[in-house]
């Protein structure tokens, strides 16, 4: 959550994240309602407002984090404040700070249609969620409409740390790879490294971990703590890779 | 080509409402879409409704000619719709008794609610034990401190109160809460929203069961006048005692619709209420509509000196009469709802919940202007003796 405490330490947490083996960064943008996220983001999205963290400060900071890094940057936030900034000012703004999809869990695909053309014009990708409820057919329609990945929701509820992976995943993600080429993203509760490791195993092409990283953050509050949280979280995943930020690759890390 | 059931850009008046929630919920509002156009055609569960409404509600509520007040203010003559007279003491039951027999028509086993000043949440306890359906019930923390009598009230009716401390800890907190829970539970609990907000088709439904307030008053006013009003006036929070008031009389363009919002201390962030009179338009609760908002969007806290008010979102049908000026609305401090709760006590023997003292603050501004041949119908929204405590507070009285 950015701004949680402060933009400076989410600069260093994603600096971190990336070292320790993430793929993409996902930077939430800190919004007063958030009725998809369970206590440990609403938490977080409370104290980065309380910090006075604005939705254009979030934008402006992953521009910076772009200067560093090649690595993809999804910003999450809610329709009201894409809304209150205007969507083509929005679009605009993510697009010239280098951000490459966004993801809104309160938009569902049929009032999605204006955000996702403004933002696809600009070369920015709008990633849709699929839910456990929702049927086959209406899958197939939101995977065409999604883009980038198609975001799995693992479970009923909201987001937030939960002690176990649903058993019916592997069953899911087989049905939603009939119906969508795009590669698969599954989120919502995913915890701890077992968790990633039987999520990816289920068959997922990507495994979406938020709030336990975000209540690591807050529990630490050290950019060295998380960046071992995420590699232990990555840990047999990674097969082969490079960073590909010049300041890690200078650090040799 | 893609079936027109599984993406339906529905439920929209003018730019207002839609459906701004988390996938998981779609499905079940397409559900409860189906089973409610379903049951609203169906003259058996028509019948028990309206059976319920008259032999366990008390409906029809009177529409009662107000002449003292009427002679005191010397103008237009003043009915007062008696809501307050329903059973568990306001309108909200008109729509929890419809909403909980559809509950059990689509064979849920568990009804959540979400409630401000406790009226919602003691009319769902209620219908609950009458349905024999086990109901839990959210309430901001700072709701549940200033109005403990309706906790008590839920809890003897058998409901769960869950106090909720995040945000603000007001009904908006409240509702964010009840929707956590829904997306959690929604293969075997139904969400029992109590005002005209929320994603479609919950505004629709909700001014349906309330619209049996309009219908009446028009029957009743017919009956006794030989007319239909000339002016309606209601308090709006979420506004589902106002548009069960207007919905009736859209079509009727020689009656006026006058909605009193809760002007609070006044016209700054924070000290009002009053989503229409001073919102934009932003997307709170699953709907576009006004909301009181910051410049980036984040929802505002709110005040008002009657919980029920207290609410930073309001209808999406309300925010599109807004628009079209078909209604127009209006902010009426906390004093001056005070004002309104005086005059009726005096003048009329009626203890009003502070939420309708709104309206009747500004129906007796309007009614002075008028004539004495015009008529004027306050929806009196509910009874006052959850406000007590407040009241007594506000004149400096120790109970």
């Amino acid at each position: 959550m950015a701004g949680d405490p402060d933009l400076g330490m989410t600069e260093s947490l994603a600096t971190a994240c990336e070292a320790g083996g993430a793929d993409i960064l996902e930077l939430g943008i800190p919004f007063s309602d958030p009725i998809a996220d369970g206590p440990e983001i609403q938490d977080a999205g409370q104290r980065a407002l309380h910090a006075g963290t604005r939705p254009r400060d979030v934008v402006e900071l992953a521009a910076r984090i772009r200067q560093k890094t090649e690595i993809p940057l999804v910003l999450m936030t809610y329709m009201n404040p894409v809304l209150a900034m205007g969507l083509p000012t929005f679009a605009e703004r993510a697009a010239s700070a280098g951000v490459d999809g966004v993801i809104v869990p309160d938009l569902s695909l049929e009032g999605s249609s204006e955000i996702r053309e403004a933002l696809e014009a600009l070369g920015v990708d709008m990633i849709q969620l699929v839910a456990p409820s929702t049927p086959p057919a209406r899958a197939g329609a939101i995977a065409d409409a999604s883009r980038g990945f198609l975001y799995v929701v693992a479970r009923y509820g909201t987001t937030g740390v939960r002690s176990n992976v649903p058993e019916d995943l592997r069953d899911r993600i087989i049905a939603l790879h009939r119906v969508s080429s795009l590669p698969l993203g599954v989120g919502f509760g995913v915890t701890t490294g077992d968790h990633v490791r039987a999520v990816a195993a289920a068959g997922a092409d990507g495994v979406v971990v938020g709030s336990s990283i975000v209540r690591r953050a807050a529990e630490r509050r050290n950019a060295e703590d998380v960046r071992k949280f995420v590699a232990e979280l990555a840990r047999g995943l990674v097969i082969e890779r490079r960073p590909t930020s010049p300041v890690l690759r200078d650090n040799n890390l | 080509m893609v079936d027109a059931y599984v993406v339906r850009k529905r439920g929209y008046f003018g730019q207002f409402g839609g459906q701004y929630v988390p996938e998981t919920l779609m499905p079940a509002l397409h559900e409860l879409e189906a089973a409610y156009d379903e049951a609203k055609v169906d003259p058996a569960f028509q019948e028990e409704l309206e059976s319920y409404y008259r032999h366990y509600g008390g409906r029809p509520t009177p529409l009662y000619f107000a002449r003292r007040l009427t002679d005191h203010i010397g103008g237009a003559q003043i009915y007062l719709k008696r809501e307050d007279l329903c059973h568990g003491g306001a309108h909200k039951f008109n729509n929890v008794m419809g909403q909980a027999l559809l509950a059990r028509r689509m064979g849920k086993k568990r009804l959540i609610a979400e409630t401000g000043a406790g009226q919602h949440g003691v009319a769902t306890a209620m219908v609950g034990a009458v349905l024999g359906l086990p109901v839990e019930v959210y309430m901001g923390a700072a709701d549940i401190q200033r109005q403990s009598l309706n906790v008590f009230r839920m809890r003897l009716l058998g409901a769960t109160v869950h106090r909720v401390e995040q945000g603000s800890q007001t009904l908006k907190d409240a509702i964010n809460e009840a929707l956590r829970d829904w997306v959690t539970n929604v293969e075997n609990t139904y969400y029992l929203l109590g005002s005209v907000v929320g994603p479609h088709p919950y505004p629709t439904i909700v001014r349906d069961f309330q619209s049996v307030i309009g219908r009446e008053i028009r029957q009743q006013s017919l009956q006794r006048n030989g007319r239909l009003p000339d002016l309606l006036v209601a308090c709006v929070g979420g506004g589902s005692n106002a548009m069960g008031t207007f919905a009736t009389f859209l079509d009727e363009e020689r009656v006026e619709l006058l909605g009193a919002e809760a002007g609070g201390r006044g016209a700054g962030p924070g000290e009002h209420s009053a989503s229409l009179t001073w919102g934009r338009v932003g997307v709170l609760h699953g709907a576009r509509s006004y909301v009181l908002q910051d410049a980036d969007g984040q929802v505002l806290d709110t005040h008002s000196i009657s919980a029920g008010l207290d609410y930073p979102g309001v209808g999406p049908q309300l925010s599109a009469l807004k628009d079209t000026k078909r209604a127009s609305f209006v902010a009426v401090t906390d004093e001056q709802a005070l004002e309104g709760f005086h005059a009726l006590a005096t003048y009329e023997g009626i203890l009003p919940a502070l939420e309708p003292a709104h309206a009747v603050f500004v129906a007796m501004q309007r009614a002075r202007e008028m004539r004495r041949d015009e008529v004027i119908v306050i929806t009196i929204s509910g009874r006052g003796d959850k406000d007590m405590a407040t009241v007594a507070d506000a004149i400096g009285v120790k109970l």
